[in-house]
């Protein structure tokens, strides 16, 4: 082999820590769908909670992740094409879901709803405790995904054809309307995912603030916390097998939006 | 008539030397004038507070006899086509074209006939149910250059407009921007960093240099 055609040993070494990572999760998740039989499987996935449980959670994530989709845009938008006094500050604040253990954001939640003025959001819409309090601890934090996701987009489009709309007498709305959303569609639809799949794996916000109700406010990850509370071990892999199913569509449903996330 | 009066303009933040010092000329009507500068000198800064879409720190914008400085860039009756042509990147070159009529109300029934007469004046009838990513940088141009013309502006505001395409069509391009500037008696600036464009192009000629303007006698 010629020299230009020999692989550097550097790169060899990148290449076993990056297989070495993957090998570690590939058999973790061999291991996972190893554990029970195909039949239980679907024994425990076809039973009346597990059945509500993935319904309630295929509603909550999705109900979750088009209002995260519906704040991400305006909110990434602003952020990446203005810049006013506090920018950086107004940055940081945004990332603080993602950075926040998400049981405290439950208890931040439980909290601001014995407020007197979340008292008055409880009086026209009931959340806590209610399946409204799940999409609510699930948008709280997926919104802060969705908006970083979407400030992406917008960084990668240039802002140049927006000025041209202008010049042509579009108002700042409408160059945003006809120019720049239709060109983010893809985006906005790898950020819905994103919010959607971390709505999926939400817990801790979720048992604090609506609480792990079967049959009431019981989504997928409280069912395998349920399940391993009482040694149900089976029954946990099971509702885990159906989650890394679902994340697995999302995965790939991102991918071929071709945008970064 | 464009005519810029000791436009100073500087990045934000205290003490950021000025991008622009003090720029003043006067374009006056249907000349075509050629603005040449170095890469970062300034020369897309100075077309942005034209257009509106940048404030300048300090100076004034006269556009016709009108002083615009503060008007926003769709009333300013200015086109403007951008470097790549920054064509939007969903619409057919139908849609491209007729974006400023639709914008500013004009009818329907007026809008096709008004799109197939620009289209025609650039060349680009055939690429009507086209979109962007299927056009080659000459046709980009072109289009850009329709989408600019049709809401009939008096003043045509061109950045580095032939930087992106092969001398070839660099050539049919320059030919078709000087015809354009006669049909139209429009006022044309076009900035460039290339002397062959400056040669070929300008009736009267302007370089930026450390943040100011100097009029240089014709190149040609």
């Amino acid at each position: 082999m010629s020299p230009v055609h020999r692989v550097s040993p550097f790169w060899i070494v990148l290449g076993l820590v990056a297989a070495g990572y993957l090998g570690f999760w590939f058999a973790m998740l061999a291991a996972t769908a190893t554990y029970t039989s195909p039949g239980e499987v679907m024994e425990v996935l076809l039973s009346r909670e597990i059945r509500y449980a993935t319904l309630l959670s295929l509603v909550t994530c999705t109900a979750s992740a088009l209002l995260s989709a519906a704040v991400a845009v305006p909110v990434g938008y602003l952020m990446s094409r203005r810049r006013f006094p506090g920018h950086a500050l107004v940055d940081a604040a945004l990332d603080i879901p993602i950075v926040l253990p998400p049981m405290v954001v439950g208890i931040c939640l439980l909290i601001f709803f014995q407020t007197r003025a979340g008292g008055l959001i409880e009086q026209a819409i009931p959340l806590t405790y209610t399946v409204g309090g799940v999409i609510v601890a699930q948008f709280v934090i997926a919104a802060a995904f969705a908006i970083r996701t979407m400030r992406n987009v917008f960084d990668h489009l240039s802002p140049r054809p927006e000025q041209v709309a202008l010049t042509l007498g579009a108002t700042p709305a409408q160059a945003f309307r006809h120019v720049t959303l239709p060109a983010a569609r893809g985006g906005i639809f790898a950020a819905a995912s994103v919010a959607w799949a971390r709505s999926l794996g939400e817990f801790g916000p979720i048992l604090v603030f609506a609480g792990a109700t079967r049959m009431k406010t019981e989504v997928l990850p409280t069912s395998v916390w349920l399940a391993w509370s009482v040694g149900e071990l089976e029954q946990g892999v099971a509702v885990s097998l159906l989650m890394i199913a679902i994340s697995m569509i999302v995965l790939v449903a991102v991918k071929m939006t071709g945008e970064r996330v | 008539m464009i005519r810029l009066e000791n436009i100073t303009w500087a990045p934000p933040g205290k003490g950021r030397a000025p991008i622009l010092d003090g720029v003043s000329f006067e374009i006056p009507s249907a000349s075509y004038a050629v603005l040449m500068g170095r890469t970062g000198s300034g020369k897309t800064t100075l077309l942005e507070i034209l257009c509106g879409l940048r404030a300048p720190s300090s100076g004034t914008v006269w556009i016709d006899d009108r002083e615009v400085t503060s008007f926003p860039p769709g009333e300013r009756g200015i086109g403007y086509v951008p470097q790549d042509g920054a064509l939007f990147p969903t619409l057919t070159v139908r849609e491209q074209i007729g974006f400023g009529l639709r914008m500013r109300g004009v009818p329907a029934a007026e809008i096709e006939p008004r799109v197939l007469e620009a289209a025609k004046g650039v060349g680009v009838s055939a690429l009507l149910d086209r979109l962007p990513p299927g056009l080659s940088g000459g046709e980009r141009q072109r289009v850009a250059l329709a989408r600019a013309l049709v809401v009939k502006p008096s003043v045509l505001l061109l950045d580095e407009p032939l930087a992106s395409v092969d001398e070839e069509t660099q050539d049919d391009l320059m030919e078709l921007l000087q015809r354009t500037q006669r049909e139209h008696h429009i006022t044309v600036l076009h900035v460039t960093h290339s002397r062959r464009e400056a040669e070929g192009l300008g009736e009267m000629h302007f370089r930026l240099e450390e943040g100011r303007v100097f009029a240089k006698p014709t190149l040609r």
